[in-house]
């Protein structure tokens, strides 16, 4: 009984002790889980300011942002990497962040800039767009849809699978990009026709993209995916063998893609303020700009940064994104989550 | 006619060696101070917080309380479905392990608890590449076509595959301990074997019975990744709608409703449990389990025994190996051509595991993933053991207090794990970055498992044997030693094997706990599976091959040792 | 009536029985004695059915048996540990035989009271069987086995746990029960006072096979054997050599014994030596090395090895003489 005692207490002192900063200073970046980064391009960040980084993962985008939002008290970080467009209103009606007006911000086109209190700054962005399996199409001399409206028509039924827009942060862009492209309420009258015309609905990107979508690995029975615009380069780039073309291609329309901005800010009450503001200076500049793409496979906010071959020749950005502004995004999204779930699950 | 004379024989004395020993006020508290400590620390002040933090009155409107009273309705019919499928499926598993011996058993054996700690994402792949419209099934046979995800029978189909281990091993460990001659009893006083199975062998049976069931009906009431990710949004279960409220939609009043409900429900069924158990334990001298097995002799005996192994090979193999298949097969090349799958097995996959293509500083070996696995498992063996030990035996021999204790024990399984882990980042905040919180964490899962299948046993165990051994001069922890532990080998066994799957399979928490640096192997595979691209998808197959041979081969080891100091029995 | 036709049985690679034939007459009671692992209880669980023979036949009636199942034999058994079922009452096991024959409910209760009486338990109808003593729950399980009339009954060592007076003492009240209802009964164990208090007819059960049968007397006035003689304790079993005539000489002495015609000279015999005095027969010599009192009389071990009963207690070290009768055992 007694060496039970001492080995529980031995238990509990190590779990008390958290690791003690020693040396240089730790710098804590809290973020989602699709977070990546070269391990160099830290070890750069590190080096430069005699600087320990270390990342913690909370889940997807709402629920790393919930998390921050829960310990706003006693902030778990000292930065937090990841906020999107659709999230962004929350995190500043939260008050989560400490202004920091960049010098790097100047570079960064106005259009990605929606904060005007400076709080969370752009870091990156992607469109979320319809992939489609490029075979399935071709071996069947079928057209490719060219807009929303004509994923309505009978020749595509069954055909497409799109993420719950509850539960996943694609699957609510694209509610939000037929939103924007026929207004509230006609969104939902178009939904119903997709849904006659046999809409799949599951409820995360994993599951629709390898388990439902024919053009992944997973070989599913549909031929398009609610997925991302990058995504036909990442097929390139991860393929098993090397690939003279993609696969798969995105689907580029007036309002079929939704574009999400990625922001990074300062955690209110952060003790290192002055090591934050060069991460996010680091951030937002040239080597960090340049790693991402091929990481996260997103798009630098910064111009004039190279990007991968895969990039340039699979990757497509949509001339015309549909775009709602954070703060109607944040008035209505839960009236449109309730509605699109009443309209199309029930 | 009195034949016979009354009271021959002096009564057994019970409870005498208690008394000798200890005084039974202290004696529980004793046994009750490590676990409950824990507990506290752990679930109750976490779980407080959160809920103090967030549940506000406003929540009670006519609204949500309709929202939550569907919730719970198909989260509760949807969990009955589940269970009572799996008894289907697991009583006949389960004597089939407990009486027959037959080639490759311990591998079998192995291999049914391999699903109860794969990755959702992995078993609907699995299940897709062996039933889905390419999948093997339709390679062979082209007519078929099968929606898997996405169905109600999706659901019930996954709960069976995650949770027949249960019942495989909570009540196949008391089947081999079953005395045989009771059957044999029924049968030479005329009952069919039928008929002996239903007067004689199932209720005596009840108790683990109700444990497995319990556990499993708990394992369904939770559930989350399975309704997610196979049954798709049509199907919301109270976890799933916490989630969603919680996480997606920021309504925390509302989820801590939610959450309250499920909480209370859990205690609802684990107190009701507590009154049907106790009300029908019965000790029966205990068995080697080896007397009770046998090659199957009459060829109805063979027929079963053939066709059993056939169909929980073919239900639990299958979908696994569709991936290790996946896995070693090309997918990427002639995508032009894509009637067939291309049948080139090629190991690269598995050698791309160990390169760190994009330099990504979150990149980890496969072997340190496995490593920090196993590190975890068996840290989580060690620790609810440690704890599960004294709460069985004090709530083997159930007294006012453990009729209380008894379902508290059951909450961790019952609570919402979305809320829980809210809890944690409000109660231990910075302290979150400790790599200890991931196996306190699995001990918080494992330990109802650990409790119910150590109680059973220790419960079986006449206390006339324990006597025996204290009035041959046995102390106390000698009694322990050479009375308790020979027969409680088997259970430790099983409840060692429950702590290991569930740790090594175990994603939410861990997701939430673990350091990016040190991810598991579940949290490799989501890894992957979060990027689009053939060698990723291959990848993560082969990260999901490699857990299953991990586990089964673990679990074969658990089972061949023996724990070590194990004579014989 | 029964009837076994060379049963065979191997258990774990090893010849365990190995040609065994008899046949249960009427009412009759007959005693398989053997020591343990002589294949006994194995022997009931085949006529039981529970396991089924390499070779051989059991008949009832002249009927083989082979594909009549368990609980279509109609044969009681009562187990070594009783096997009573704890999540039953005393009555509830009585009645599970009637229940299982899909008795009428009030026949049932009739028929659980009668067996209850028999074995004086009607006052235990409701009790745990787990809180019985051992005595109580082996009258269980007897009254379990007889209330369906079983056409035979089978007892595997009923009542090895208990103590030397209860045994006894059950084992006449079950002698009792069982001529008065006429069931035959086949009963097993490895104690031979046991075995002459209750059987009509012994069957010593050795290497697989009967080594010996018939009443208790004659089996116990003529074991037949070394084996037999030293199994059932009649005595010292000597070893000699036939020499010519009569006579055979061993290492206490040439004697005159009856051996028959069966051994040539010189051929190796075994000699019973009851330890009782006898009058005629040879004469046994040796120095007291131990001296106990039992009840009525002194056994005495002489420095040879040998013992015997005396009605005078010698003194340790004193040299006797005891005129022993000489059986020749083949």
């Amino acid at each position: 009984m007694k060496r039970i005692l001492y080995i529980s207490l031995f238990v509990f002192l190590l779990s008390a002790c958290a690791p003690k900063p020693s040396g240089p200073q730790t710098l804590t970046v809290m973020t989602h889980d699709s977070f990546a980064v070269s391990e160099n391009v830290v070890q750069a960040f590190e080096q430069a300011n005699n600087a320990k980084v270390t990342f913690i993962k909370s889940g997807d985008t709402g629920a790393a942002l919930n998390k921050a939002i829960l310990t706003k008290d006693a902030p778990l970080a000292d930065v937090f990497y990841g906020v999107d467009n659709t999230f962004l209103s929350r995190a500043l009606d939260a008050d989560i962040y400490e202004p920091y007006d960049s010098p790097a911000l100047k570079n960064i086109p106005a259009e990605f800039q929606l904060d005007p209190s400076r709080r969370a700054l752009p870091v990156d962005y992607g469109d979320v767009c319809i992939n489609y399996d490029k075979a399935y199409f071709a071996s069947r001399n079928l057209p490719i849809p060219q807009s929303l409206e004509d994923l309505t028509k009978p020749e595509y039924k069954g055909l497409l699978v799109v993420e719950n827009p509850a539960t996943s942060s694609p699957g609510l862009a694209f509610l939000l990009a037929t939103v924007k492209h026929f207004g509230d309420p006609n969104y939902l009258g178009y939904w119903k026709d997709l849904r006659a015309n046999g809409l799949v609905v599951v409820d995360g990107w994993e599951t629709a993209y390898y388990t439902n979508f024919s053009g992944s690995s997973g070989k599913g029975p549909q031929p398009m995916v609610v997925s991302y615009g990058t995504s036909p380069a990442a097929e390139v780039m991860f393929a098993q063998t090397p690939l003279s073309d993609s696969p798969t291609a995105s689907i580029i329309g007036p309002d079929t893609c939704f574009r999400q901005i990625e922001f990074v800010g300062i955690l209110k009450g952060t003790q290192r303020r002055a090591l934050a503001e060069k991460f996010v200076d680091f951030a937002l500049g040239a080597q960090f700009q340049a790693d991402m793409p091929a990481q996260m496979f997103v798009y630098p906010v910064a111009p004039n940064i190279t990007l991968p071959d895969a990039f340039v020749k699979y990757s497509q950005t949509a001339p015309q994104p549909a775009a709602i502004s954070p703060a109607d995004i944040a008035a209505n999204r839960d009236a449109w989550i309730q509605n699109w779930t009443d309209a199309v699950l029930r | 006619m009195t034949l016979f004379p009354r009271h021959v024989d002096a009564k057994t004395r019970r409870h005498n060696f208690l008394r000798a020993f200890a005084p039974a006020w202290l004696k529980c508290p004793l046994l009750w101070f490590l676990p409950l400590l824990f507990l506290g620390v752990f679930f109750f002040l976490p779980l407080f917080k959160i809920l103090a933090f967030t549940f506000d009155l406003s929540a009670l409107t006519t609204s949500n309380l309709q929202l939550a009273f569907r919730v719970l309705l198909f989260t509760f019919y949807q969990a009955l479905l589940s269970t009572f499928l799996t008894l289907l499926a697991g009583l006949p598993s389960a004597y089939l392990f407990a009486r027959y011996d037959f080639r490759g058993k311990s591998l079998l054996r192995a291999l049914t608890a391999v699903p109860f700690m794969l990755p959702t994402v992995v078993v609907a792949a699995g299940f897709n590449a062996l039933l889905g419209p390419r999948g093997w099934v339709s390679v062979i046979f082209p007519l078929s076509s099968f929606q898997f995800t996405g169905t109600l029978g999706a659901i019930l189909l996954a709960h069976i595959f995650y949770n027949t281990t249960i019942v495989i091993r909570i009540v196949g460990n008391a089947l081999s301990r079953f005395d045989p001659k009771l059957e044999q009893a029924a049968r030479s006083l005329g009952a069919d074997s039928r008929r002996a199975w239903w007067n004689v062998t199932l209720p005596l049976l009840r108790p683990p019975l109700l444990a497995a069931a319990l556990l499993v009906f708990l394992f369904d009431f939770t559930s989350f990744g399975v309704i997610l990710l196979l049954g798709g949004p049509r199907f919301a279960t109270l976890e799933v709608e916490i989630y969603i409220q919680a996480l997606q939609l920021f309504n925390l009043p509302l989820a801590a409703l939610l959450s309250l409900i499920q909480l209370l429900s859990t205690l609802a069924f684990s107190a009701l449990y507590t009154r049907l158990v106790t009300r029908t334990t019965v000790q029966s001298a205990p068995r080697s389990a080896e007397s009770n097995v046998r090659k199957a002799g009459s060829l109805r005996e063979k027929i079963f025994v053939a066709s059993f192994i056939f169909l929980l090979s073919s239900f639990f193999i299958l979908p696994m190996l569709a991936l290790p298949l996946r896995s070693i097969s090309r997918l990427d090349a002639n995508r032009a051509d894509r009637a067939q799958i291309q049948t080139g097995f090629i190991p690269d996959y598995y050698t791309e595991l160990f390169i760190n293509r994009r330099d990504s500083i979150f990149y980890v070996p496969p072997v340190r993933a496995a490593f920090n696995s196993l590190g975890y498992a068996g840290a989580t063996v060690l620790l609810s053991l440690l704890l599960g030990f004294p709460a069985a035996s004090a709530l083997a021999k159930p007294g006012r207090l453990e009729k209380i204790l008894d379902p508290i024990l059951m909450l961790p399984l019952g609570a919402s794990a979305v809320t829980l882990g809210l809890g944690f980042i409000i109660a231990f905040g910075r302290l979150l970055t400790s790599p200890f919180l991931v196996p306190l964490a699995h001990t918080l899962i494992a330990l109802p498992f650990v409790i119910r299948t150590l109680q059973s046993s220790i419960a079986s165990i006449p206390d006339r044997l324990r006597q025996a051994a204290a009035s041959l001069g046995a102390s106390p922890f000698r009694v322990w030693q050479t009375v308790d532990w020979p027969i409680l080998r088997r259970a430790t066994l099983s409840a060692s094997i429950f702590a290991f799957t569930i740790s090594l399979g175990e994603f939410g928490a861990t997701a939430l706990l673990s350091r990016p640096e040190y991810p598991t192997i579940p949290v490799a595979i989501y890894r992957f599976l979060s990027q689009p691209g053939g060698l990723n998808y291959g990848q993560a197959m082969a990260m999901a091959t490699l857990l299953m041979a991990l586990t089964t081969v673990g679990i074969l080891l658990i089972e061949k040792l023996r724990l070590p100091g194990a004579g014989e029995f | 009536m029964l009837e076994l036709r060379g049963v065979y049985k191997t258990y774990e690679g090893q010849p365990l029985l190995r040609g065994i034939s008899f046949a249960v007459d009427e009412s009759e009671t007959i005693c398989l004695l053997g020591a343990s692992g002589s294949g006994k209880s194995t022997l009931l669980r085949m006529i039981a059915g529970l396991e089924l023979p390499d070779a051989g036949q059991i008949l009832w009636d002249g009927h083989d048996l082979a594909y009549t199942p368990p609980h279509l034999r109609d044969f009681g058994l009562v187990f070594q540990d009783y096997a009573l079922f704890p999540h039953l009452t005393v009555s509830e096991n009585a009645a599970f035989g009637l229940k299982m024959r899909n008795w009428p409910k009030n026949k049932i209760q009739e028929r659980v009271t009668e067996v209850l009486n028999i074995v004086n338990l009607n006052s235990f109808g409701n009790r745990k069987v787990t809180d019985l003593s051992g005595g109580e729950q082996q009258r269980v399980a007897f009254a379990r086995a007889l209330a369906p009339r079983p056409r035979l009954l089978m007892f595997d060592e009923p009542l090895g746990a208990l103590d030397r007076a209860l045994r006894e003492y059950l084992l006449n009240q079950l002698r009792g029960i069982l001529h008065r209802t006429g069931i035959p009964a086949i009963y097993v164990t490895h104690d031979q006072q046991e075995a002459i208090s209750i059987a009509d007819r012994v069957l010593l059960l050795h290497d697989g096979q009967i080594a010996r049968q018939g009443s208790p007397k004659e089996v116990w006035e003529n074991p037949g054997s070394a084996w037999a003689a030293e199994f059932l304790g009649l005595g010292n079993v000597i070893e000699g050599l036939k020499v010519e005539g009569w006579k055979v000489e061993t290492k206490f002495g040439i004697f005159d014994v009856r051996c028959g015609h069966r051994h040539r000279d010189g051929e190796k015999v075994h000699l019973l030596v009851r330890p009782l005095q006898a009058g005629e027969g040879g004469v046994i010599r040796g120095r007291a090395e131990d001296v106990v009192f039992q009840s009525d009389r002194f056994k005495v071990t002489l420095d040879n090895g040998l013992y015997f009963y005396l009605d005078d207690e010698p003194k340790v070290g004193e040299k006797i003489e005891v005129k022993v009768k000489l059986e020749c055992l083949g």
